[in-house]
């Protein structure tokens, strides 16, 4: 195999090799890169969110608040995150036979195949913004505190603590306790989740335009490279999700 | 739109003498990319020395009112960042776009309109960093932007905001330009040039490439959460709110350290591309200079904290930074003693772009010997902060980086122009600078050690520093005239230079045996690479002064053909069509962050914040047209579908 196909003295000289010098499609080689560039970009927002959550609980631990107001048990929800973790990793199987799929050439079950995916992706992504609008209305938001509805008995026994107002402030009106924490667990939370949201939303943004390309020129030789290149990435971000969901939700 | 793109598609003879806008704005070329890549950055040069001598001007003699504080921080920060991000890095990205396809032996690089997109996405940054001095000043905090002074209570203005979304953009140009680089190194070389075999700029670019995609996004990261501190009150780097201040320089030097190895590690591949040539002797221990550029890539991420000696990190990170930094002087000395061994015994001809890399070399070292004392903590605390860093870091990246940049530029400036540069005016430069440099930054040394502070914009008269002061700004003067001497020597050369040959250096790479310049397409036919240097063995088919490694048995293929545009042969020759569409996506992606700035401005009230949705729908709006239109045009250009 010639490196370049520039090489040959023929008309089909072409600039673009499909296989290069690596033995490997160029866009893939790129592709890859690119993959291990994001995964720095993910790493930065995963561990800036585990250092301010240690923070927070270090602090709550230490005046014998953590079982009542560690954020994670407070907010975030097991189910709902469990089923959309489940449906974001079914993606990557229904991904994997719409690349097969192609591969055979069968353009009926890769249509099949490849909505399934983008509907998986898209009830993730929906999942996950009524995850962020209920975890708002819960009293997590974008602001360096939390606000936690409390019990009756959780905050008789948090008023019996005497913490100092600068780490926990409890407020009672009427029926209902509330307790507010400075903590960074809200603005982590959102910007890491919120990013790989982002990521998501793309992933499925880029699978449409395949699957519109696709239907367009089934012909093209094309397909199953640029259909592998899509996968690729919708693997790499529910990777990234399998990080984050056993960082943040399961330990 | 399609009589649009059958316009572009029509491949118009190039041969008219006449400029047209089209060939530049939609080009795909790497040659004409690697061009506008290298005139922007050394317009940002100039613009960054004029805010140097406005500085220096300042600083000439005490209690001195020719800048105020405020103005004399923006100028400070804007220097840095400019050099740093709108100089160095664009003309290393330049110039190895227009010669790291010609040395491979590669007719483009692996994707020619995302490398269109890199050059105009880094004009878009550089467009936003700039158009802050005239929305309400510039950023002011320094361009490691050290937390909580970026927090919006000290540092009210936009200039912060325009710094983060401006660097944002160059940073993913940057990226966008690495992954090119690194498919373009790995995929794209011609049939025989194995990795032992490439150029060491080739070499170096690759290592900078993987630095780069590996750095960057920790600054990504941290800028965007800075942006949310300031946009939406997140309070990530705000103590005061429970953030972290030093959280922050960990996340900035984790990108800053392996940045200044992207600052000089090309500028180090250029090096040991001239002194071969003009030594007339292979570079010496080709393997050792490759592979210690490729261990201070990997040193340069685990020595990020030698810049925080000063927060108080505790003796156990110390003494690990300080060690891990003071290793990397053994492959820098590596790469040193193997350049100053290539000039041993060679048949030395000191043109200008030799004495530029001599000059790097002596320059370097003392830089790097600055550069040893400051990574051992004790000394550190006691000069961190002080004039001599600033001595220390202008001898590597002034004495390096520059020096080595214009030994590059006179070295390939044939190649790029077909006319040679005045080598008499070149010399003179060349004392002229190298003199002046020393004028104006070795008293830096003598200040730092007395105590002078860095970022000050005045000083007390009495405290002993008038002399070296006033002698530093004289300096700059002539440095000053020494890089208006380039201009004109440039300018001269250009319209009544010498017309160069293919090879006026008697030089041993590839990009030689091609014209000067090069026809868009390169070569006519990819040539078969046996050796490391294939055009000497070309040339010099009975020399027995090879050394050992990557050697061939047969001299490599090289057919000479003269070639232009309208080479018979040539037209067969298919080259990506002309397209605005990496630059509009670039354009899309600027609008939209100038209204990302806005987004949560109280300051002006509604309208302002109505103004910002606009920039950004319109942002996006052209971000999806030229993406659509991206794809299209790759239909057109595939090997597959294209040419009906």
């Amino acid at each position: 195999m010639s490196s370049s196909a520039g090489h040959t003295h023929h008309g089909e000289a072409h600039q673009k090799p499909l296989v290069g010098s690596m033995g490997v499609d160029s866009r893939k080689l790129g592709l890859w890169a690119f993959i291990g560039s994001e995964t720095l970009f993910f790493a930065t927002l995963i561990l800036t969110h585990l250092i301010f959550y240690a923070r927070t609980t270090n602090t709550l631990s230490s005046v014998g608040a953590l079982e009542l107001l560690d954020p994670r048990l407070g907010y975030l929800a097991i189910e709902l995150t469990t089923v959309l973790a489940t449906l974001l990793l079914a993606s990557s199987l229904t991904m994997v036979l719409a690349l097969a799929a192609s591969k055979a050439r069968d353009w009926k079950r890769f249509r099949f195949w490849q909505l399934a995916t983008i509907l998986l992706g898209a009830s993730f992504v929906g999942g996950q913004i009524y995850e962020f609008i209920h975890l708002y209305h819960e009293g997590l938001k974008l602001a360096p505190a939390y606000e936690m509805h409390l019990s009756h008995e959780a905050y008789k026994a948090l008023s019996a603590l005497n913490i100092d107002p600068s780490i926990v402030r409890l407020k009672e009106a009427g029926e209902h306790a509330t307790a507010l924490v400075p903590s960074l667990f809200g603005v982590t939370f959102f910007v890491m989740t919120g990013f790989h949201g982002l990521h998501v939303t793309i992933g499925i943004i880029w699978l449409i335009a395949i699957y519109v390309k696709v239907l367009r020129f089934p012909e093209s030789p094309e397909n199953p490279m640029d259909i592998e290149l899509g996968g690729l990435y919708w693997h790499f971000v529910d990777l990234v999700w399998v990080a984050i969901f056993t960082l943040i939700y399961l330990i | 739109m399609a009589i649009a793109e059958q316009k572009l598609t029509s491949t118009a003879p190039t041969t008219s003498e006449s400029f047209q806008w089209r060939s530049w704005l939609a080009t795909v070329d790497h040659k004409k990319i690697g061009i506008i890549y290298i005139i922007s950055a050394f317009v940002f040069f100039i613009i960054g020395g004029i805010e140097a001598m406005l500085m220096r001007v300042q600083l000439g003699t005490p209690n001195n009112t020719f800048l105020s504080a405020d103005l004399y921080n923006q100028l400070f920060t804007m220097h840095a960042t400019t050099m740093v991000f709108l100089v160095v890095m664009p003309m290393n990205v330049g110039i190895g776009n227009y010669v790291v396809p010609l040395m491979i032996g590669a007719r483009d690089m692996a994707f020619p309109r995302l490398n269109a997109f890199s050059v105009w996405l880094f004009l878009g940054g550089g467009f936003l960093l700039y158009l802050s001095f005239l929305t309400g000043g510039a950023t002011n905090v320094g361009w490691f932007a050290y937390a909580p002074l970026t927090q919006t209570q000290f540092s009210p203005g936009q200039g912060v905001d325009y710094w983060i979304l401006g660097l944002g953009l160059t940073g993913v140009a940057s990226i966008a330009g690495a992954l090119n680089f690194i498919v373009t190194v790995l995929n794209m070389r011609a049939p025989g040039m194995t990795i032992n075999r490439m150029p060491l700029f080739v070499w170096m670019n690759l290592v900078v490439s993987f630095i780069l995609i590996f750095a960057f996004p920790t600054f990504t990261v941290a800028s965007i959460q800075l942006l949310f501190d300031r946009q939406f009150g997140a309070a990530f780097f705000n103590p005061a709110l429970g953030g972290d201040a030093v959280l922050w320089q960990h996340l900035f030097w984790f990108f800053g350290h392996p940045e200044v190895y992207i600052l000089i590690l090309p500028v180090m591949g250029m090096i040991s591309e001239v002194l071969p040539v003009y030594s007339r002797k292979p570079i010496f221990g080709y393997s050792f200079v490759a592979f210690s550029g490729v261990g201070i890539g990997f040193l340069g991420f685990i020595v990020w904290a030698h810049h925080m000696f000063g927060t108080g990190m505790g003796p156990l990170a110390n003494g690990f930074f300080a060690a891990a930094s003071m290793v990397i002087a053994i492959p820098t000395g590596v790469k040193i003693f193997n350049w100053i061994a290539t000039m041993w015994g060679g048949d030395v001809r000191l043109t200008t772009a030799m004495l530029y890399a001599i000059g790097f070399i002596s320059m370097f070292i003392i830089g790097g010997i600055s550069g040893i004392t400051l990574a051992s903590p004790p000394i550190d605390l006691q000069q961190t902060d002080s004039y001599y860093v600033v001595a220390h870091f202008h001898y590597v990246l002034f004495g390096g980086s520059i020096l080595g940049l214009f030994a590059g530029a006179f070295y390939w400036f044939p190649k790029m122009t077909g006319r040679m540069l005045n080598e008499k005016l070149g010399k003179v430069q060349f004392w002229l600078m190298l003199i002046s440099m020393n004028v104006t930054f070795f008293p830096m040394h003598f200040l730092g050690t007395e105590g002078m502070p860095r970022r000050i914009y005045t000083y007390e008269s009495g405290m002993g520093w008038e002399m070296w002061n006033f002698i530093e700004t004289i300096g700059t003067f002539f440095l000053a005239f020494s890089v208006l001497l380039f201009i004109y020597n440039v300018l001269v050369s250009l319209r009544s230079g010498e017309v160069a040959s293919n090879d006026p250096w008697d030089a041993a790479t590839l990009e030689w045996v091609v014209p000067s310049p090069p026809p868009s397409y390169n070569f006519l036919h990819i040539p078969q690479v046996t050796s490391r240097r294939p055009l000497w063995d070309a040339k010099y088919p009975h020399s027995t002064a090879d050394d050992h490694h990557g050697e061939k048995s047969a001299p490599s293929q090289i057919r000479y053909e003269y070639s232009h545009e309208d080479s018979p042969g040539a037209k067969e020759i298919h080259m990506p069509t002309l397209t605005y569409m990496p630059m509009v996506l670039s354009s899309g992606l600027t609008v939209a962050a100038l209204g990302f700035i806005y987004i949560n401005q109280a300051i002006l009230g509604l309208p302002m914040r109505v103004a910002s949705y606009v920039f950004i729908a319109i942002g996006f709006v052209m971000v999806f047209y030229a993406i659509r239109g991206w794809v299209l045009d790759s239909r057109r250009d595939s090997p597959y579908l294209g040419h009906h």
